[in-house]
């Protein structure tokens, strides 16, 4: 994850309260989402970044995931999201990024 | 879910990107907080 991204997320938990911020994924790859979600619960793996020994714990869930989008407007997510749900591995995605969350999430 | 909650979006461009989340997450309950499209390549 970009390490500017990293320290965004430490301030705005810091700022919102880590119970009260959500991070919310549209990445493409079930890998670099599980990273992704990994870093903003347990901390930066690669320990390269402002999120490294950082565990924060914050819910963290991908777009595509069927919690998230049972709250979206139907007709938005149909315009903003279904299209690219047909070509990306949507079950890979979702599986690797509620694996970290049930793993390191403390606020989901 | 969404209730009273603060939303920071990490898109990426070649996934969703941020601001079309933004648009979703703005129909429901929660703030947004801060958008941004990662480049994961």
């Amino acid at each position: 994850m970009d390490l500017e991204n990293q320290a965004r997320i430490k301030e705005l938990a810091e700022e919102h309260g880590k119970e009260n911020l959500m991070v919310i994924l549209g990445g493409a790859e079930a890998e670099a989402s599980g990273l992704a979600c990994e870093t903003v619960t347990n901390g930066d793996p690669t320990f390269a970044g402002p999120l490294a020994g950082v565990q924060l714990g914050l819910a963290c869930y991908h777009v595509f995931e069927p919690e998230v989008k049972s709250e979206i407007d139907d007709d938005v997510y149909e315009e903003q999201i279904s299209m690219m749900e047909m070509v990306l591995d949507v079950d890979d995605i979702v599986e690797e990024t509620k694996k970290y969350r049930e793993m390191y999430s403390e606020h989901a | 879910m969404f209730e009273g909650k603060k939303v920071a979006i990490l898109g990426d461009r070649d996934g969703i990107p941020g601001p079309a989340i933004k648009e979703c997450i703005e129909t429901t309950d929660a703030e947004v907080v801060f958008t941004t499209t990662e480049c994961f390549v």
